[in-house]
Order: C-alpha cells, then sequence, then structure tokens
C-alpha cells in the first residue's frame, strides 16, 4: 500500500474522529438537536472503504459524517448542516442523519434501517444498463440484517448479477440490543453466503479494511455480480445523543478502545514506515483548524430563509402549478 | 406522574392481570423502552412476555396477528410511527381485515401502540402524524392518548377489546407531568369536552389539544368570547355526539391537528360536521393543520411546518374576525 493512501487515510480518519468530538460538544451547547449519530470508533471502516472504493455511488445509514467527509466533502457544508444553516449540504433541511450530494455520488444519510438497500439494488441496475463501469458501496449496521429489505437486496443484487458491494457494519448493537439478542445466525456474513461471497474483517484495522474493499471492488466491478464484507467494528458513544448506552459494560469498552482505530493506524503506520511522527502532528494541527474554520463557519452561516419551508418539494414545472 | 408512567402503570397492569397479555417490539424488554414506556416490565415478567423483537417491523405486526390467533392478548410497540410504514400490509390487508373477511370467525384482540408526531429536529423521516392512513382505512379502531387518564384508561380499554387497536401517543407527552383522574367508567369512544364555552368549539388531541388549550385564553380575551374545547380519545369511530352537541351549542367548528391538512383526518371531520350540521354553522369550519411539506430539520422551518399555540390563537382569531364574532 502506499504511502499517499496511508497519508490520505490518517488525515480523513483524525479529521473524522475531531469534527465528531466537535459535533458532540456543540450538541450540548445546543448548535445541533434532534438525533445525532456518532461513528467514533468506527473511522477505519468508513474511511479505507471509501477511499478502496473510488468513486462509485455511496449508500449509507445515517451514522454518516465521516462517510461524508472521506467522500470529499466540505467540513464546512458538513457542519452548517447539522447546525442547520442555509449553507449546508442539504441547506439545513435534513441535518445530521441526511446528508446527500450527488456531486459526489453521496446518496444519504437514510434514517429508516435497511431501506437504502434496494436503493442501492436499483442504482447498480440503472449504472450497469447505462453502460458504467463504477459498482455501488451500500453500508448498513448489524440491526438492518434482521429485516426483509436486507434478504431482498441480497437475492436480487445476486440474480440480476449487479455490482454492489454490501459492507456490513457489525458494531455489535442496534440501539440497546445486542447483535446475538437479534440475529440466529450470530456471524452475519454468513447471512449473506449463500447470495455471493461474503468474508468478515477487522473493521478496525483500517489496511485490512483497505485490502477487503479494494478486493472487492475489482471483484464487483470485472465479474459484475455483488460482494459482500462485514466488518467488526464499535462504536464508543452511545447510539445517539438521547440514548444513556448503559448497556454496555466497561470491561467491553476497555477491550475496544484498546484497538482504537486511529491509534492503530498511527502505530502500524509508523512501524511500516508509511507514516513520521512529524506528518502526523502537522495532520493534527491541520485538523484542528479545520475543524474549528468549519464550527465558525456554520456559526456565522445565515438561517434558511422562511420561504425555504416550500422549496425543493417539486421540480420547477411542479412548484408553478401547486399552489 | 409522566405521561409515559400512566402507559407503564396500564401495561403493568395488565400484564398483572392476564397473563396472556404479552408485549414485543424493537427494545421494549432489556433496554426498557426507547421513551422508556416499557421500563421494569422485562425484569418482571421476563423475556417471554416482554419480547425483544429485531429491527422487523412487518414481523411484529404480523407475529401480533398470528399470536393474538393463537391466543394471545399482544400489545405490540412501533417505536415511531415512522417505522409503521414498514407494517402498512399486516395493518391495512390483514389486522383491518380478517374479521371480516372470515365472516367474523377470526378475532383479533390486539394493540399496536406507537408514538407520532413532530418532536424536536428529528427531520422527514422522524416527524409524521399519520392517523389518515389508520382512520381510513375500515376494520381498525383509532385511538389517541392525549393525557394520561387516557394513557391509562385507554391503553387498559384497549388491550382488554377483541378488535385490533392503532394506538396513537405523541413523543413531546412522554415527559409531561400530568396525573391519572380516577375514572372507572372512562370510555375511548365517549369524547372529553375539557374546556366549556358557548360561542366556538374547537377539536383536538395528542400533543395539538395542549397547544390548543394554551392558546384559548387568548382567543377568549382577542375575541371577546368563550371557547369549548373537545378532547378526543378515538378518531375511528369518532364520538360525533358529543361534537354535535357542541357545535349546535357555538355554531362555530374548529379542528387542530399537527399532520398535513392535504388528505387530513381533520378534513374528514369537518366533512362530517358539514354534511350533520351545515344548518347549525354560522361561520365556515376552521381546520388548522401542519403544513403540506415534509418535516424540515431547521428549528425555525419546523416550527413554521406545523401549529403552536402562538399560530391557533392567530388563525382562530384572523378567522373569528373575518365571519363576524
Ligand atoms: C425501520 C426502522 N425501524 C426502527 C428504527 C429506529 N432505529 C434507528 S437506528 C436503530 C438501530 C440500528 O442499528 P444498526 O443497524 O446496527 O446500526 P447502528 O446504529 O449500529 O449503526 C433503530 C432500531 C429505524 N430508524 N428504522
Ligand atoms: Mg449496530
Amino acid at each position: 500500500m502506499g504511502k499517499s493512501i496511508v497519508e490520505r487515510a490518517y488525515y480523513l480518519m483524525k479529521l473524522g474522529r475531531v469534527f465528531e468530538e466537535r459535533a458532540k460538544e456543540e450538541y450540548m451547547k445546543g448548535n445541533i438537536a434532534g438525533f445525532l449519530h456518532l461513528a467514533i470508533g468506527e473511522e477505519a471502516v468508513h474511511v479505507g472503504a471509501t477511499l478502496a472504493f473510488g468513486k462509485g455511488d455511496l449508500f449509507v445509514h445515517y451514522r454518516e459524517h465521516v462517510w461524508a467527509l472521506a467522500r470529499g466533502m466540505s467540513p464546512k457544508t458538513v457542519m452548517a448542516e447539522l447546525f442547520g444553516k442555509k449553507t449546508g449540504v442539504s441547506k439545513g433541511k435534513g441535518g445530521s442523519m441526511h446528508l446527500f450530494d450527488p456531486a459526489f455520488n453521496f446518496y444519504g444519510g437514510n434514517a429508516i434501517v435497511g431501506a437504502h438497500l434496494p436503493h442501492a439494488v436499483g442504482a447498480a441496475y440503472a449504472r450497469k444498463y447505462l453502460g458504467h463501469s463504477e459498482g455501488v458501496l451500500v453500508a448498513f449496521g448489524d440491526g438492518a440484517t434482521n429485516a426483509g429489505n436486507y434478504y431482498e437486496s441480497l437475492n436480487l443484487a445476486s440474480l440480476w448479477e449487479l455490482p454492489v458491494l454490501f459492507l456490513n457494519e457489525n458494531n455489535f448493537y442496534a440501539i440497546g440490543t445486542r447483535v446475538d439478542r437479534a440475529s440466529a445466525v450470530k456471524e452475519l456474513y454468513k447471512k449473506a453466503k449463500e447470495f455471493m461471497p461474503a468474508v468478515r474483517i477487522d473493521g478496525m484495522n483500517f489496511f485490512e479494511v483497505f485490502d477487503a474493499v479494494s478486493k472487492a471492488k475489482e471483484y464487483i466491478e470485472t465479474e459484475g455480480k455483488p460482494y459482500y464484507i462485514e466488518a467488526l467494528t464499535y462504536r464508543y458513544e452511545p447510539h445517539s445523543m438521547s440514548d444513556p448506552g448503559d448497556y454496555r459494560s466497561p470491561r467491553e469498552l476497555k477491550v475496544f478502545h484498546d484497538k482504537d482505530p486511529v491509534e492503530f493506524l498511527k502505530k502500524e503506520g509508523i512501524k511500516r514506515g508509511l507514516l513520521t511522527q512529524e506528518f502526523i502532528k502537522q495532520i493534527d494541527e491541520r485538523v484542528e483548524k479545520e475543524v474549528e474554520e468549519a464550527v465558525q463557519f456554520a456559526l456565522k452561516s445565515p438561517e434558511p430563509e422562511d420561504k425555504e419551508l416550500y422549496t425543493d418539494i417539486f421540480c420547477e414545472v411542479c412548484t408553478d402549478v401547486v399552489p | 406522574m409522566l405521561y409515559r408512567e400512566a402507559l407503564n402503570k396500564a401495561l403493568d397492569e395488565m400484564m398483572e392481570k392476564d397473563e396472556t397479555v404479552v408485549i414485543l417490539g424493537e427494545d421494549v424488554g432489556f433496554y426498557g423502552g426507547n421513551y422508556r414506556v416499557t421500563e421494569g416490565l422485562y425484569a418482571k415478567y421476563g423475556e417471554k412476555r416482554a419480547i425483544d423483537t429485531p429491527i422487523a417491523e412487518n414481523s411484529i405486526v404480523g407475529n401480533a396477528i398470528g399470536m393474538a390467533i393463537g391466543g394471545l392478548r399482544p400489545v405490540a410497540e412501533i417505536m415511531t410511527v415512522n417505522f409503521i410504514l414498514i407494517a402498512m400490509d399486516q395493518i391495512v390487508n390483514q389486522m383491518a381485515k380478517l374479521r371480516y373477511m372470515s365472516g367474523g370467525k377470526v378475532e383479533l384482540p390486539m394493540v399496536v401502540r406507537t408514538p407520532q408526531g413532530v418532536s424536536k429536529q428529528l427531520a422527514a423521516q422522524h416527524s409524521q402524524s399519520l392517523e389518515r392512513f389508520f382512520t381510513s382505512t375500515p376494520g381498525l379502531i383509532t385511538m389517541v392518548a392525549s393525557d394520561a387518564t387516557a394513557a391509562y384508561y385507554g391503553l387498559k380499554y384497549a388491550i382488554e377489546l377483541d378488535d385490533p387497536v392503532i394506538f396513537l401517543e405523541h413523543e413531546l407527552l412522554y415527559p409531561m407531568k400530568m396525573e391519572i383522574q380516577e375514572r372507572k367508567d372512562f370510555d375511548p369512544f365517549k369524547a372529553d369536552v375539557v374546556k366549556e364555552g358557548k360561542d366556538i368549539t374547537v377539536v383536538s388531541y395528542l400533543k395539538m389539544l395542549h397547544d390548543t388549550l394554551q392558546a384559548v385564553s387568548v382567543i377568549e380575551k382577542e375575541l371577546g368570547v368563550s371557547v369549548e374545547v373537545i378532547n378526543l380519545h378515538s378518531l375511528n369511530p369518532l364520538d360525533m355526539e358529543t361534537i354535535s352537541k357542541s357545535v349546535k351549542k357555538t355554531g362555530r367548528f374548529v379542528i387542530v391537528t399537527e399532520e398535513p391538512k392535504t388528505g387530513s383526518f381533520a378534513g374528514e371531520i369537518v366533512s362530517k360536521v358539514t354534511e350533520e350540521l351545515f344548518y347549525q354553522l354560522d361561520a365556515p369550519p376552521l381546520r388548522i393543520c401542519g403544513e403540506d411539506v415534509p418535516t424540515p430539520y431547521n428549528r425555525k422551518l419546523e416550527l413554521l411546518s406545523i401549529p403552536t399555540p402562538d399560530k391557533i390563537a392567530k388563525q382562530i382569531i384572523y378567522w373569528g374576525r373575518e365571519n363576524g364574532i
């Protein structure tokens, strides 16, 4: 793996980490409201997968800030969206759970568990039909693997031979329900194995995620068929800001904190001679600055105007005919 | 006590009394419910009666139907109304129709509880009032619990009933402090006149009932009238008798709901009032509803999208003046 990829990964993972820690603070201050789902602890999956996957369409669920940043969306417009400002990626109408930007092939930000899996299958169909070579990546939690949408999507992607990478982020919990209390099959990748190649990887390890997704991308784009990765990961924070999160033991938390993906990348990167202390220091400073700028941008941005309540419901044609 | 504790008390007492009563849903057991409505029931009644399900709403309702057929009295919780849409096939094609299609032979003593409405900045997919879909489906009873009394007695009534009930709560009511009034004869199919008045009838339920009550004194002062407020406990069947009695007295009818206006349940109730009481009306009926937009995240826009006490007062005052009050 090249030095530049690892450097980029460290920058994005650190950016995601600092961005979300700051988002949490801003939530406590009242600048952000509603449901805020943090992905602190899951950065290696979000960044590793995004970097390895290239430009293809991304469909992800509501825990998506780091995905968006990794895709190259600006920390400023993402933070502004969290603040509900006019300058936000979704003009302040969507908030934390609904980041969308087709310019980045980024399609949410979906807050209905499992609902975006069929979208990914449909998008892959359309892209293939229109002669594009890029595959589609859909990421979803362990909780989503028990929904009807999940099985329907695996079946169709396989039946129709579509280039979809199903990326299951198994962080062991769906709100307060541990994965083994909700899924009859405990190793989740096995729930896909009959439909497509399926593997389980360590999602705290950037290198492993990057390699697995690179391989998967190669497979779906050359074979034109789906592939499945279960990445074992962990969210250090509660499900959202409104979850007390008291269903996890301190011991369990420690086990996963010891595998902190950002720390791991730092250590491993230095060991492999791909990162230097000097570079890390530079990045850490740059990231602090960028996040501070993002917050200032969000704070200074205007609220959407009142008339925005009625815009973006329909295209212009219908906006003209609907009173 | 809190509104959510009144619901909890109803569930607890029914589970205590009848061992065929079970609850099921996402995080209702071990976790105690996302809004803490089912807190303590898992510890008290065990995992066979406080059943944690995966995220599979279609199965939650479908399984509850099967449980009811199999001899239990299930109370399914759908975490919020937004996710009930995944179970709409089970609700509309199955739950609402089995009694009728079977010539009355299959009975479904079951309840589907769920909170609806705009909470605070939860955005479009988590901020909806969907009563219209239930009230317009023949074969469904749609109850609403606007206060602790209706929550407690209404839910017990729903669980004892041999018909399927959609039981709607509101996310913002859960943490509100209120008491259960002693009402042994509580009948959810009879509406309550919560405030008497003689000039304007205002009907509401759930969060909007509270907002309406807050608006009343301003309206009375500005228009120099007295307002009668009716609290519905059931949307379908609807207690037209209480409404009719009130409108015959006041000659003016207003309905306040949080749902978007077009196609709303509010529209249905206005149709009924117009059909039945046309010649009693001294002013056109007024609907105060949410705007016809998906709910925005931004707080300012969110508040513009739904009625608030202030907007309710302003709209009624304006309408009153336009209509010669
Ligand atoms: C259809 C549906 N049902 C319920 C919910 C409420 N809900 C939001 S997140 C969540 C847990 C999802 O867990 P998982 O899929 O593991 O994703 P994670 O939050 O761990 O990233 C639930 C039940 C929802 N948003 N959509
Ligand atoms: Mg999870």
